[in-house]
């Protein structure tokens, strides 16, 4: 299963949870859950079939969450060396 | 440094608060009324001649050795089961007394070998001791008689005088050692609660036996938890150590490095060679029991497969090659450096170990966190328990068990779901039996028939036998009932938690949906078992739930631990002893790795990574900048590392490839890395994949803590120095200052320190204060100086408890055509985890191949008869191993255990995991059984690979 695939799963697997909550906690639910656990080049990721692919396979409640989601730094950030 | 020497008090203590006040030998002794006068003596100082009375098993009476005189009653009581009186005016030594010990000693000895000298209980018997305390100066009986001590009398053949059982593995039975005190066998009913010991033939004929007549000790149910050898007066029950190298002249009390029970022992020695290990009587999660593995399975620390120089190699087809510790180092280090260069920052990560100490792992994720400068650090409670801390962390506010082990003793209702406590955690399991034998009632929900279901003298009121996968459905329907019939506790529910929250969830459980009738079809469950199940916990008392990794390891793992903390709020049953949610860990210390900052989103203490002033806390004292963004989990690592992104992993006591599901992914992650460091005592399964290899060091050569199931911080006591030349926290701190981090601890007790002045729930603790209290549960602070047996005793760590709705959700993994059965996995006594101990311990002559239980029904079906070898298969691969037909799992249902490397269960399990946090879905796989010839093409393939993985240049080729 591509990486894509596997993403798409486990977000809509969140959704799927927040679903059965009273609705007023599905978005928040799905963009906290998902920015408080995923790594940022997940969230890129995820901001890539999201903004480039349509949001493709994405459950209808990932896609209410994704402007609640936040943005990972650019990449060029993330790939700076530390500083010891 | 000298020999622990406990006090035996002979009989239990008495929990009562009435005092009572007598005289004894002219002393006046206060004690709680139902102590035994033999108690009450020694708490005074004063030691009646015993040999039948030992305090770990109640008074029996038998040996009329610790007779007393008491002022106006007649006749000599014993004093073991005489209780005390008030104003008693009692005599332990007087010429009547004397006489007739003496008399109760020359018979004794008149059947028993008088080779003291050479006797491996020489130093330790108390026969011995208590000969010399009766002045025991001869036997006028003489030796000749009737015996059992001799195997001929006059040249014929003594039918009374029985060969020595050396079937044990760790242990032997003389008998013609015996006395028929019976200590043994009331140590195996009361203590273990496995009985299958017992006293056969009658008079002079009477001798203990192992299971039924002319068993030996190996094939009779005896689970060798060492209680009977304990127990064991004289040399008739000795272990197989001492025999060998003699009594030990030190010991220093540890804390077991297997089960998350945690036992306490003292290691006895004799110079740096460990003789045995005995558990404490004052470790307060064991209260002094043990089982095999605690007390016996320590021999793969001296195991000749230990692998005790580092090793590097340039790519995974090469041979080791040895090499120092500081080129080992120096290699890690560029190497890491060079990859994060190439790569990114974020291209690198570390996996802390739940094998090792609390300050081990603290310093790992340090180094992930400071030295790397990301967050990719987690753990391999990543696959047991995460769902433990998201679900009971969104409940009540924070990650852990709300009891500690002692509350089993004042609970009436017990709820045992998804764990297996005889085999997985024995020493709380006998605790538990012991409450029940008591009358306490238990249900049992289990896909498979476990041993608590039915035993001796233990019985389930009920057993849920459901489909695995359906646990939430159960849980809600147990919850559907409590609420529609009106057993839930309304008082409890509008002090402690959100009234409205219980509204609504109280609205959702009540659907028809969620009823037992209604979900029955799918959970298998009869629902009037469940109804019946529902009343008894809610109505019965105090109601506690302990579960396992049958309620984690699934695609709802974390909506099921939510269930049950709902379970328990709605009938009250939370903040006192007797009650509670009791997740059983898997690993020593899984609690500690998850306290200690192991996961990717969080610091120690459980602070969200995000949290700038947490950040700020570990910024200002290791002087760098933290990420604020959470790093990858286990999983996502590897997903990275087959995309590319992730090039470099540092793995410390931890063998994922073998324990991590789908194993063909494992390993296509880890043969995409570019180096890969595995610390271990030998080399794993992962090792197969590793460029650099830091030999790892056992519990018994290190200083530190480990965490128990039940929050209980206890001290790891070094006893003999790393044979691999440095404790692991010496090689990670090493490493760290390889990579240019100016860490300079001396010894553990500085980590912890670090961790009580970073952590607000450890603030108190140090190793002082350790030595002083023993143990402590967090949190450990001002508010709770003496730590916290039981946590959210005046309401929860959050404030109010919340109620969650639980939807059942199906599990994407579901059975078809092709795959028509579902596979669960389980632990069996003898062997832990994936094995890499205890498969290097004689506890192989209990479980030498992990076995696939078949129900008759299925087997038949396939034409498998039992022993044949069968092909497992699942979409995600296929192995080969033996069938055992059994009806402890349902028609459609097959289980196995995961202990052995060849088996590759893991080949089988699949990647789905829980929604919440990832963990896998180990015990739900839609599998095809059918017979076979032997092994998978993929097991001899694998096997070969791991062979040539495993050669060391200039050594001849590893065992195993």
């Amino acid at each position: 299963m591509s990486n894509d695939a596997k993403l798409v799963r486990m977000a809509n697997q969140i959704a799927t949870f927040f679903h059965s909550q009273p609705p007023a906690d599905g978005p928040m639910g799905v963009a906290t859950h998902i920015n408080k656990y995923w790594e940022p080049r997940m969230r890129r990721q995820f901001f890539d079939i999201v903004d480039n692919r349509g949001g493709a396979g994405l459950d209808p409640l990932v896609l209410e969450a994704a402007p609640l989601v936040r943005r990972p730094p650019a990449e060029g950030l993330a790939t700076q060396q530390p500083g010891v | 440094m000298s020999l622990i020497r406990e006090i035996d008090f002979g009989t239990p203590a008495s929990k009562s608060e009435k005092m009572v006040t007598l005289t004894i030998d002219g002393n006046e002794v206060t004690v709680p009324e139902g102590t035994s006068i033999m108690r009450a003596s020694m708490e005074a100082g004063i030691e009646i001649p015993k040999l039948c009375a030992t305090d770990m098993v109640d008074a029996f009476g038998s040996c009329r050795l610790c007779l007393v005189e008491i002022q106006g009653r007649g006749g000599m009581p014993a004093s073991c089961t005489t209780p005390v009186a008030p104003g008693l005016v009692v005599s332990t030594q007087t010429p009547r007394l004397k006489d007739v010990r003496r008399g109760v000693m020359e018979l004794y000895i008149s059947d028993h070998p008088l080779d003291c000298l050479t006797c491996a209980a020489n130093g330790d018997c108390e026969l011995q001791d208590m000969a010399g305390a009766v002045g025991l100066r001869d036997v006028r009986y003489g030796y000749e008689g009737e015996n059992h001590v001799r195997a001929r009398n006059d040249g014929a053949i003594n039918i009374k005088w029985q060969p020595k059982d050396e079937s044990n593995p760790y242990f032997t039975f003389d008998s013609s050692k015996c006395i028929v005190c019976s200590r043994c066998v009331r140590a195996c009913e009361e203590v273990q609660g496995t009985f299958a010991l017992t006293i056969e033939g009658r008079g002079f004929d009477s001798r203990v036996s192992a299971g039924m007549q002319h068993q030996d000790f190996v094939s009779s149910e005896c689970v060798s938890c060492g209680a009977c050898v304990q127990a064991c007066p004289t040399a008739t029950l000795t272990e197989k150590s001492v025999i060998a190298i003699g009594q030990p002249e030190h010991s220093v009390v540890t804390t077991c490095a297997y089960c998350g029970v945690g036992c306490s022992f003292k290691a006895e020695m004799r110079g740096e060679e460990l003789v045995r290990m005995v558990p404490w009587k004052d470790g307060q999660a064991n209260r002094g029991h043990s089982c095999v593995k605690g007390r016996f399975a320590y021999g793969y620390s001296t195991h000749r497969d230990r692998i005790l120089n580092p090793m590097i190699r340039e790519k995974v087809s090469d041979p080791w090659r040895e090499v120092s510790w500081e080129e080992a180092f120096a290699h890690v280090a560029s190497e890491f450096r060079r990859i994060q260069y190439q790569y990114g920052r974020d291209s690198v990560g570390g996996i802390t170990s739940s094998r090792c100490t609390n300050e081990e792992t603290y310093l790992v994720q340090k180094l992930v966190r400071a030295g790397f400068g990301n967050n990719n650090v987690d753990t391999c409670a990543r696959v047991c328990h995460s769902p433990t801390g998201y679900g009971l962390g969104q409940t009540f506010g924070t990650s852990a068990g709300t009891q500690n082990f002692d509350s089993v003793e004042e609970t009436d209702v017990v709820i045992v779901i998804g764990a297996n406590p005889t085999d997985g955690h024995p020493v709380f399991a006998s605790r538990l039996k012991k409450r029940l034998r008591q009358g306490a009632k238990l249900i049992v929900i289990d896909p498979r028939r476990i041993d608590l279901v039915k035993g001796p003298h233990v019985e389930a009121s009920y057993h849920l036998p459901l489909r695995p996968g359906t646990n939430v459905a159960v849980v809600t329907a147990l919850s559907h009932v409590i609420v529609t019939e009106g057993l839930f506790d309304e008082k409890f529910i509008r002090e402690r938690c959100d009234w409205s929250e219980f509204e609504d969830w109280a609205g959702f459980v009540s659907e028809d949906r969620h009823s037992p009738e209604a979900v029955e079809a799918l959970t298998g469950v009869p629902a009037e078992l469940v109804r019946g199940a529902a009343r008894l916990f809610a109505k019965g008392g105090n109601g506690s739930i302990y579960y396992g990794l049958g309620v984690t390891e699934h695609s709802q793992g974390s909506t099921t631990v939510m269930a049950i903390a709902n379970l328990a709020m709605a009938t009250g049953n939370i903040g006192r002893p007797g009650v509670g949610v009791n997740p059983l860990r898997g690993q020593n210390n899984v609690q500690g790795s998850c306290d200690m900052g192991s996961f990717p989103h969080e610091l120690p203490g459980y602070r969200h990574i995000s949290d700038d002033a947490t950040r700020e806390i570990f910024e200002k004292l290791w002087g760098v900048e933290l990420n604020n963004e959470p790093g990858l989990r286990i999983p996502n690592m590897l997903d990275a590392a087959v995309e590319g992104s992730f090039k470099a992993l540092y793995i410390q006591g931890e063998d994922i490839l073998q324990s991590d599901p789908d194993t063909k992914h494992v390993s296509a992650g880890l043969a995409a890395m570019e180096c890969v460091v595995v610390q271990d005592l030998f080399l794993n399964e992962t090792a197969n994949y590793a460029h650099v290899f830091l030999p790892g060091s056992t519990f018994l050569e290190k200083d530190g803590t480990f965490t128990n199931a039940e929050r209980r911080i206890n001290r790891v006591r070094r006893v003999m120095t790393p044979k691999n030349g440095l404790a692991d926290w010496e090689v990670t701190q090493k490493l760290a200052q390889a990579m240019g981090l100016a860490w300079n601890y001396r010894h553990p007790s500085e980590i912890m320190d670090e961790i009580a002045a970073t952590t607000p729930s450890f603030a108190l603790v140090s190793y002082d204060y350790l030595d002083k209290l023993g143990s402590v549960q967090w949190p450990c602070n001002e508010k709770h100086p003496q730590g916290s047996p039981i946590m959210h005793v005046d309401g929860f760590v959050r404030g109010k408890g919340k109620f969650i709705r639980t939807e059942y959700v199906a599990t994407d993994e579901k059975t078809g055509p092709r795959f028509p059965l579902l596979l669960t996995t389980g632990r069996i006594l003898s062997q832990y985890n994936v094995g890499a101990q205890t498969r290097r311990t004689d506890n192989v002559v209990w479980h030498e191949e992990d076995r696939l239980e078949i129900h008759p029904h299925d087997a038949e079906n396939r034409g498998i008869h039992d022993g044949d070898w069968v092909r497992l298969a699942s979409r995600a691969g296929e192995t080969t191993l033996h069938a055992l037909i059994t009806d402890r799992v349902s028609p459609g249902v097959v289980y196995t255990t995961f202990h052995h490397p060849d088996t590759q269960a893991n080949v089988i399990t699949t990647d789905f995991s829980d929604w919440a946090t990832n963990c896998p879905e180990y015990k739900v796989t839609a599998v095809q059984v059918s017979p076979s010839n032997g092994p998978s093409d993929w097991q001899v393939e694998y096997d070969e690979q791991a062979r040539r993985s495993r050669r060391i240049a200039g050594k001849l080729e590893a065992a195993e």
